[in-house]
């Protein structure tokens, strides 16, 4: 796809979708959004990078391999789960730690880490099916 | 309301039953997109239908308002959005592999497992 | 006495299992001086259950057991009485002798480890099986052994015959073995217990049930088809593709009795009525005759010996069910007799096999000088197997002419039958000792010298034993025969039968006997050649008919999968909803559960109704859309009214996430569907669409009822409670729908992203295979 203005909104738009994903992401817990649907997004940002510039490129971009990324996301879910056992309250209990940073209080929980496993999975097995599909386009 | 969503759901169910009885694999790929969102919208239902106030708890209150929505048929939902998404992906390119590799998308000529002629398994020790 | 603790029974009931598990890794290491180690398994066994022997012979029952599943009345527990402790010992120290012959049998055999191991397994299984107390562990044990035996008679599986007699013996004792589920599942109902040591002292319960003849039936189709009893023989015979250890352990001491042991386990609660007294006499007559014909016929010292076995197990069952004490006497010490002399026999036709490389009778001749020990041994128990004086088989053989000889008729008939069983077993008995020992040496294929001490140890323990215990009848009576009498008959029984002869009938039927087998061994040749033409006259038996069975199964089955998998996707699917809208529309029009009538609701607004119209237009344009981009675009379509509706009503999560799904999913169409030359057109006939149309349109009905009968249903807000009310107070979140999808069902999303990764996979899977295909052979596309 070689039009002008796709190619050239298409870094922008890429980067703005990303960044809002791990917006959506992280207030997921308070408000509407959440793994899913940030995963959803970022897929979507670099299906469309993909679209503008081509696979290769979106490869390059996310330099690990987007099934990577996935399994990444499920191994961070599954120890999410895990920690719950290794403190001694059943699997997937959700744990809360209140650090302060930079005289902030950051509320840091099991379950937001399960939350950004979510989120991996989903980019990661999303963009690996868009991307087999364009890239087979590319070839035939 | 409940009724004329149950009206809307039964129209979802028998279109995408109807593509789905077809011989041919992309009108099946289209009706398993569309019995998603049936059975999507039969669970939201099931769950009770109120206008516009998301199941969200307002900031200095411990529950919900009265009038939000069902978060568990939601929940159920939204899940199931992604699965079904991914079925219909692999679906979509078993499809297109299958047209690719045996050259047709009608479901009666895909005998490779199957074939026509097979004969029954030799009697033998 | 410490050795009756429960904890030692148990770990004795698992001896053999254990050593199965190590005889592969023992082999490996010791090579064949392996067998004398695992040897101890058994022979530790045998040494703890001999510990019971005062005790039962004392009339006591020793029972013990652990609770397994209480609520269910499942446990498992063990019961020995004189009956099961007789065949324990049997198993033990019969067992103990097979395992060290095996030692010498299969020397050098790659496949030894695997052999020993089956052995042992199936020797704890069959150890199981005669101490089991409750209903369900005699089950497991019983097909445990099937299976076991399926193993070991296939175990020179690269021959085709070897394997069909496994499959054969699997189908046979396997499908009786369901019948005996039956039967037992009969039993528990009718008397409401499941442990044998309960259901043999209740007395007349059973036999007075409407259900006693159905649970008789099952039960003998189980005893009959484990214990080769006529018209189940067949797959005896076909056993002896097994190693001769196999054969002599299996098929003749322990597994196919374990038939007769369930019956004279459940003759003080089944027997003694017409049912069991006219089948059990007349099953066992018929398998008695057939078997020594058929045995006489042979010159294969295996299949001899196979034959003889059907014989002795038809005249056990004939005298278990002949229905008096003195019947069930003589079944005692036959079996015990039995035991002893066909597992020596066993073994020396296996020594003579292994050490002169064949077993056909006609070509063996003169090994007397060769083979001294071996030919000692086979004829102490061709003597004992003859019912000759001195021996145990004699005392049996008395005992069994003494319980038959009465005046009426059917005892003058049961008497004929035994007359002349025991008579072809006399000559098959005496065949098999001296046709191959003595006369002039007959050039054999291999160099005939006498095996090693593994090879006759067995043989000579066995025949010895059969002279000890009747010049000790005594001891043997106190400890093992009398008890088990007393087990079988559910009363006090002394039997006093010993060596000295008796003068009066019996003594004169056994010289009968006698002379009758001794004209027939001196005629062999020509008895055989007569039966050969006999039973040429007779046509094809059971065993033909399995073939046909097998290939009539075949068939059947192949009919059976092209009716109901006919290979056609729209045929499944068509079914499938088919189904489903019978299931759907059943409850409101045939049992009256319509929803009422719904009431239209009271406010529509402008935008709901819109956005309900373009979801029904995008359905529509879906349905009829002649070319891929219009299919496509349709599909968006309804896609983004579902997502408005979800937003429209309080879903702003699903409908960010419908959003984004839709779109990816028209993306990736278009990427997909470009590169297919497809329409989505409608190729159906006219009366397809139609029919097609009915069953989708009864379906969607279907769905639109229920969900108007359910939501008209009072709503039960029990899980939304729960979750509204500990959403921000125990798991901090305000988005109640997020919190449930990462917190309260965690464990579920866990699964669900599982899935999409899953399906990630699949779909590279898919595209890869493609790739490395046109790699791999280099055409492009």
């Amino acid at each position: 796809m070689n039009t002008l203005i796709l190619r050239t909104v298409a870094p922008f738009l890429t980067a703005l979708m990303l960044l809002f994903s791990v917006f959506v992401l992280l207030r997921g817990h308070n408000e509407p959004g959440g793994g899913f649907i940030g995963g959803l997004i970022a897929a979507s940002a670099l299906a469309i990078y993909g679209i503008a510039f081509g696979v290769s490129a979106v490869r390059r971009a996310i330099r690990f391999h987007p099934m990577a990324i996935a399994g990444s996301g499920l191994l961070l879910a599954t120890l999410s789960g895990l920690i719950s056992i290794l403190s001694g309250v059943p699997f997937m209990t959700g744990l809360w730690v209140y650090p302060v940073i930079f005289e902030v209080e950051v509320p840091l929980s099991t379950v937001m880490s399960f939350d950004i496993g979510v989120y991996l999975v989903v980019v990661g097995a999303i963009t690996s099916i868009a991307l087999a599909l364009e890239q087979n386009e590319g070839e035939s | 309301m409940e009724a004329l969503f149950s009206i809307l759901i039964g129209l979802f169910f028998a279109a995408a039953i109807y593509l789905l009885l077809s011989k041919h694999t992309v009108r099946i790929l289209l009706g398993v997109a569309l019995l998603g969102n049936a059975v999507n919208l039969l669970l939201f239902t099931t769950g009770r239908l109120t206008r516009e106030v998301p199941p969200i708890i307002p900031a200095g209150m411990e529950t919900l308002p009265s009038g939000a929505a069902n978060p568990l048929p939601q929940a159920l939902i939204l899940t199931a959005i992604v699965i079904s998404f991914s079925f219909f992906a692999f679906l979509l390119v078993l499809t297109y592999r299958a047209y690719q590799e045996l050259g047709t998308d009608d479901t009666d000529e895909m005998r490779l497992a199957e074939p026509r002629d097979e004969q029954l398994p030799p009697v033998g020790y | 006495m410490a050795a009756n603790a429960p904890a030692l029974t148990f770990f004795a009931l698992f001896l053999p299992f254990i050593a199965a598990v190590f005889a592969p890794v023992l082999t490996r290491l010791l090579g064949d001086r392996a067998a004398f180690v695992l040897s101890l398994a058994p022979a530790l066994a045998f040494a703890h259950f001999c510990t019971f022997l005062p005790e039962i012979a004392g009339g006591e029952v020793v029972t013990g057991g652990y609770a397994w599943a209480p609520s269910f009345n499942l446990s498992f527990s063990w019961f020995l009485d004189g009956l099961s402790l007789t065949f324990a010992l049997l198993i033990t120290g019969i067992g103990t002798l097979i395992v060290v012959y095996s030692g010498g049998y299969m020397k050098g055999h790659e496949g030894q480890g695997r052999f020993l191991a089956f052995m042992l397994a199936f020797m704890g299984a069959m150890l199981g099986l005669v101490v089991s107390d409750s209903f369900l562990m005699l089950f497991v044990y019983w097909e445990l052994t099937s299976i076991t035996s399926f193993l070991l008679i296939g175990f020179d599986h690269e021959r085709e015959a070897a394997r069909r007699a496994a499959l054969q013996a699997l189908v046979v004792t396997g499908g009786g073995g369901l019948c005996l589920l039956a039967g037992l599942v009969f039993l528990w109902n009718i008397t409401g217990v499941t442990q044998l040591s309960l259901l043999v002292h209740l007395g007349d319960g059973l036999r007075q049930s409407p259900f006693y003849l159905a649970t008789l039936l099952l039960v003998l189709g189980g005893a009959f088809t484990k214990s080769a009893q006529f018209p189940f023989h067949f797959w005896l015979p076909n056993a002896m593709e097994a190693p001769t250890p196999v054969s002599a352990y299996l098929h003749s001491a322990t597994m196919v009795k374990a038939g007769v042991y369930l019956l004279m386990r459940l003759n003080p609660v089944m027997g003694n009525t017409p049912a069991w007294e006219i089948l059990l006499p007349f099953f066992g007559g018929i398998t008695l005759i057939a078997g020594s014909f058929l045995a006489v016929r042979q010159t294969d010292l295996k299949l001899m010996l196979a034959y003889t076995t059907m014989a002795s197990l038809g005249l056990l069952t004939m005298l278990t069910g002949f229905g008096s004490a003195h019947a069930v006497e003589a079944a005692v010490l036959y079996l015990v007799a039995h035991s002893l002399f066909k597992g020596a026999l066993f073994m020396v036709a296996g020594t003579v096999d292994h050490e002169a490389g064949t077993r056909d009778v006609t070509k063996l001749g003169g090994l007397r000088a060769a083979m001294p020990i071996t030919f000692g041994a086979a004829l102490l128990a061709a003597l004992s197997m003859g019912g000759l004086p001195l021996f145990f088989g004699f005392l049996a053989k008395e005992e069994i002419y003494a319980a038959l000889a009465a005046g009426n008729p059917r005892a003058v008939f049961f008497t004929g039958l035994a007359v002349i069983g025991n008579a072809l077993m006399f000559a098959v008995a005496f065949a098999i000792a001296l046709k191959p020992f003595v006369g002039p040496h007959v050039e054999t294929p291999k160099h005939a010298h006498e095996g090693p001490v593994t090879l006759w140890l067995g043989p000579v323990v066995l025949s010895v034993l059969g002279l000890l215990a009747a010049l000790f009848s005594g001891i043997a009576h106190r400890y093992v025969s009398s008890p088990m009498a007393s087990a079988i008959t559910d009363q006090k029984i002394v039997i006093d039968m010993s060596t000295m002869p008796h003068l009066g009938l019996p003594l004169l039927l056994s010289v009968i006997t006698v002379l009758l087998g001794a004209l027939a061994f001196w005629r062999l040749t020509e008895l055989r050649a007569f039966m050969g033409r006999a039973l040429e006259s007779l046509g094809p038996g059971p065993d033909r008919g399995f073939d046909h069975f097998v290939s009539g199964l075949v068939r059947v089955s192949g009919v059976v999968t092209r009716l109901i998998q006919p290979g056609r996707l729209e045929i499944y699917i068509t079914a499938t909803f088919i189904l489903l809208a019978v299931t759907l529309l059943v409850p409101p029009f045939v049992f009256g559960e319509l929803p009422g009538f719904p009431t239209w609701p009271a406010t529509i607004l402008v935008q709901e109704a819109a956005f309900f119209a373009i979801a029904v237009i995008g359905l529509v344009a879906v349905l009829r859309a002649k070319d891929r981009l219009t299919a496509i675009v349709s599909l968006g379509i309804q896609g983004f009214a579902v997502a408005v509706i979800f937003l429209l009503f309080g879903a702003p999560d699903l409908s960010f996430t419908q959003f984004m799904v839709e779109t990816l999913s028209v993306v990736i169409l278009a990427l997909v569907m470009t590169r297919l030359r497809l329409s989505p057109r409608d190729h159906r006939p006219l009366a397809q669409k139609l029919f097609d149309a009915m069953v989708a349109i009864a379906c969607g009905l279907g769905f639109t009822l229920l969900l108007m009968k359910s939501t008209q249903a009072p709503f039960d807000t029990l899980l939304t409670d729960f979750f509204n009310a500990y959403s921000k107070t125990v798991a901090h979140g305000a988005n109640v729908v997020n919190v449930i999808i990462v917190d309260f069902r965690g464990t579920d999303t866990l699964g669900e992203i599982a899935v999409v990764m899953v399906t990630g996979l699949a779909v590279l899977a898919l595209i890869r295979v493609r790739a490395g295909k046109r790699a791999g052979s280099g055409e492009g596309q």
